[in-house]
């Protein structure tokens, strides 16, 4: 008999895990889903933003969150350096879709080794008020090492919606989704427009990163393990649409966690890369269709 | 009365809630050169794209020769006679004109019954298919030291050569100039007198209505004319469809 | 050169190469080192079929290596399962049916991973085959018979079957599934298979009105290129003697299958071939010298200098220095 409460705490820690997920997945709806480029090394920029909180936090005993916030700008600097690179080695060529890939994977595996050799193999942590103590409904808990982090990254995918659907350039970005040849015609340079947009996509990891650190330890292999949820995620989520998004984050979330509770932590992995075979063999228009 | 050669009845085509093909009925018959236009967007590609196998339409029947097409993907209705040539040229960019050619040979003609090309009468086949359309001089070249005109005639020499009954040539002149658009029209007009049934997919009013024998007219997903080029034209709807209310 | 006369010289290269080292060279740590070069050709070749002939990126070079290397642990085991079970003695599996092996449990893992994913766009392809890896990962890891994350020691036999020691004889081996490779992957290369594989690269949807049967061509060339991983992979149980999943999965498998085809060269079966023998060599030195994972990184950014300045790799560079001589 499966007891209710360890169902009920499994299913919470899914939602709250969920919320997290989708922030790490924005990144790749914006890049991958809206503009086609299969950034496959996202992980590493999230990894990035971890470290840069763990140092922070190591060595001012900066808040990582805060930490994520304000680096964003530099990674949003530094989405824009990668696209340019991008664009003038690849998209400029036209249909060099091989090259793109191991760009972005050798790009994955420069990451990982690199953090290897400047930080090890040892799983790294951060200290703040929230990590360990809980909130208690009756028997319902909600950690809030993960309830803060859900609550950052639904404002984080807020506002970068918000800033897509008002703002001037987030809305040439989403036409450009759409159709590359028409923003052309109002003398806004595709280039540039896509540049910021991966600019944004990079600069989420930054917060992201935070969170992630928050929730667990972490060490330069993990990002491997995400590199399939972020991508179910976003193709589930139908690529462009952050609703959907949200909810195949939440949804990857509690699967992940119910699997985690009732058949321990080591099937995990499995679980998120499951979910995209599946969903690409099945459904690679998304739940949301395109 | 002439052999129907493709029969289409009730086909419809969804992207998601947009319908881009609503409902089209249209027979080919053996020897027809037909033209079919329409403003931007209103489902030529699409249709073209159906009936070639490489969309699937949601309804509708097709039938090439008596048989049915449904469910069957591109390579196999290719291999059964409906050639395509596509609006952007796409040609095999690693390999030279020639090869460009062998490949339609060797995986259509090669892959039919009865027939089978020996090594030497395909390199021989390559070259004469290249002669048809002046490019046999740059057979060795690679498709990037072509010019537009040639990358166009490249393409519809490729489809010529998986030997079809029926030929799409979608959208073959855009972009051409007025004698360019008269060496292709050579081209088809001379592949027609061979047998080859042919369906113009153009915006260029000129060689349409001098090419085509019979015109259909498409319009948002609908077809709204069918018939002789002339009367097809006058049609009140096509006139509003192209010029406005 | 016709297809059966570049066999026979590949045959006759590895022969005389055999036999040249066996008579010559006795320091072990040559065969050691030279396995891992050789294993590397035969992954990249494996690679590049599918990569560079077809267009098709695979990540997943871990888990077809992987799997061959685990389908000989279980069938090393098998005597002593079949004893304990049936109370029968069975004769142990010798090495080169074990490779047989892992190519059709590999080649199968292709084909099913081709069927699941082929359909797709290549990015998703890709994208499929790293998640493929942590799946198959993530089984053997929870798969007690092979030993789960805790790994398995295998007992290399004392004697080799043939004249010198067992490392000799699977350095012997690896020189043959490299002929075998590099065989094939040349025969195709002028093959109207490998012609149809051309196609799909340059442009799929213009193959496929061409007649060529994209879905059966890709499924071909993913069942061909796993089950030489699984090949390659077959002997490893033996050349470690300890079988653990995050050494057998390893990510530097399947960026050097990358990094190898990608920086020689991915038109032709000489490009694989050179990257790793250049990249296997500077790797087999370089981890005396340097840490590991220096090492590995220095792999990764040649291969992002290689991508973004010499696409067209070694081979590239050297057709094009060869034009403007000309």
């Amino acid at each position: 008999m499966i007891s209710l409460n360890l169902l009920v705490n499994a299913i919470v820690a899914g939602v709250l895990l969920g919320g997290f997920y989708a922030a790490v997945s924005v990144g790749v709806t914006i890049s991958f889903g809206m503009l086609d480029i299969a950034n496959i090394a996202q992980p590493a920029f999230i990894l990035l933003g971890c470290y840069a909180a763990y140092l922070t936090n190591g060595l001012w005993h900066l808040d990582p969150i805060l930490t994520g916030v304000i680096m964003s700008p530099a990674f949003f600097v530094l989405g824009m350096a990668v696209y340019r690179l991008y664009y003038y080695a690849f998209e400029r060529r036209g249909d060099q879709a091989i090259q793109g890939l191991a760009f972005f994977f050798g790009l994955l595996f420069v990451g990982e080794v690199s953090l290897v050799l400047i930080f090890g193999v040892d799983y790294r942590f951060v200290e703040a008020p929230y990590i360990g103590p809980s909130l208690h409904f009756g028997w319902l808990e909600l950690p809030l090492r993960m309830l803060l982090p859900c609550i950052f990254s639904l404002i984080t995918i807020g506002i970068t919606q918000l800033y897509l659907t008002r703002s001037f350039t987030g809305r040439a970005i989403l036409a450009v989704s759409q159709d590359p040849g028409a923003l052309q015609l109002m003398a806004a340079s595709p280039m540039k427009i896509k540049q910021i947009a991966m600019g944004i996509s990079i600069a989420t990891c930054a917060v992201a990163g935070s969170f992630l650190i928050i929730i667990q330890p972490v060490e330069p292999s993990i990002g491997r393990d995400y590199i399939g949820r972020i991508f179910a995620i976003c193709v589930l989520g139908g690529m462009t649409s952050f609703p959907g998004m949200l909810i195949a984050a939440m949804l990857l979330g509690i699967v992940e966690s119910i699997t985690s509770t009732f058949y321990g932590p080591s099937w995990a992995p499995a679980v998120s890369f499951g979910f995209l075979l599946v969903a690409l063999a099945v459904r690679p228009a998304g739940l949301m269709g395109r | 009365m002439a052999e129907t050669l493709l029969e289409v009845k009730g086909l419809s085509k969804r992207f998601g809630g947009f319908v881009a093909l609503d409902g089209i009925d249209l027979s080919i018959d053996k020897g027809e050169r037909l033209g079919l236009i329409g403003p931007n967007g209103s489902g030529k590609s699409t249709l073209v794209n159906c009936l070639t196998g490489t969309l699937q339409n949601e309804t509708g029947t097709v039938m090439f020769e008596g048989k049915p097409l449904n469910g069957l993907i591109a390579h196999e209705r290719t291999r059964m006679g409906l050639a395509r040539s596509f609006q952007l040229p796409k040609p095999f960019h690693s390999m030279n004109l020639i090869d460009n050619i062998r490949i339609p040979l060797l995986y259509t003609v090669n892959a039919r019954h009865g027939h089978h090309l020996t090594d030497t009468a395909i390199a021989e086949r390559c070259e004469a298919l290249l002669r048809d359309v002046n490019l046999a001089d740059k057979a060795r070249r690679r498709p990037r030291d072509l010019t537009q005109v040639e990358m166009r005639k490249l393409e519809l020499a490729r489809a010529v050569a998986t030997q079809p009954t029926l030929l799409f040539a979608d959208e073959a002149m855009a972009g051409l100039s007025h004698s360019e658009v008269e060496e292709i029209l050579a081209v088809l007009f001379r592949l027609n007198e061979e047998g080859l049934t042919i369906v113009l997919i153009e915006h260029i009013m000129s060689a349409v209505m001098s090419f085509s024998t019979r015109l259909v007219v498409l319009v948002a997903g609908h077809k709204i004319a069918d018939g002789p080029p002339q009367e097809a034209i006058r049609n009140p709807e096509v006139e509003r469809a192209y010029l406005g209310e | 050169m016709r297809a059966p006369v570049f066999w026979a010289i590949a045959i006759a290269v590895g022969a005389v190469f055999i036999l040249l080292t066996r008579s010559f060279i006795t320091n072990e740590y040559f065969y050691f080192a030279g396995y891992v070069v050789l294993e590397y050709i035969v992954l990249s070749t494996a690679w590049n079929i599918l990569g560079g002939y077809t267009g098709y990126t695979n990540f997943g070079t871990g888990a077809f290596f992987a799997s061959g290397a685990y389908s000989s642990a279980v069938l090393h085991k098998l005597p002593t399962l079949v004893h304990n079970v049936f109370g029968w003695t069975i004769p142990g599996v010798p090495l080169p049916v074990m490779i047989l092996v892992g190519g059709l449990v590999a080649g199968a893992m292709g084909l099913g991973t081709g069927y699941l994913t082929l359909r797709l766009r290549g990015v998703f392809f890709a994208i499929a085959t790293l998640a493929f890896t942590i799946v198959v990962q993530t089984l053997i890891v929870n798969w007690d018979y092979v030993g789960g994350s805790r790994g398995i020691y295998i007992i290399r036999p004392a004697m080799s079957p043939i004249t010198g020691s067992y490392i000799q004889y699977l350095f012997t081996l690896m020189t043959i599934l490299v002929v075998i490779s590099v065989g094939i992957a040349r025969s195709i290369e002028n093959s109207r298979l490998g012609m149809g594989f051309a196609s799909i690269r340059d442009d799929e949807l213009a193959a496929e009105a061409s007649g060529v049967p994209t879905l059966k061509l890709k499924l071909i060339a993913t069942t061909l290129s796993g089950a030489l991983m699984g090949m390659a992979g077959a002997p490893l149980p033996y050349y470690v003697t300890y079988l653990d999943p995050t050494s057998s999965f390893n990510l530097s498998y399947a960026v050097n299958s990358v990094a190898m085809p990608v920086i020689g060269g991915m038109t032709s079966w000489i490009g694989p071939v050179i990257g790793a023998i250049l990249l296997g060599t500077i790797q087999q030195l370089a981890t005396v010298t340097i840490s590991s994972a220096l090492n590995l990184l220095i792999v990764g950014v040649l291969l992002i200098l290689f991508v973004i300045i010499a696409p067209n790799g070694i081979v590239g560079l050297v057709n094009s220095w060869r034009r403007r001589e000309a």
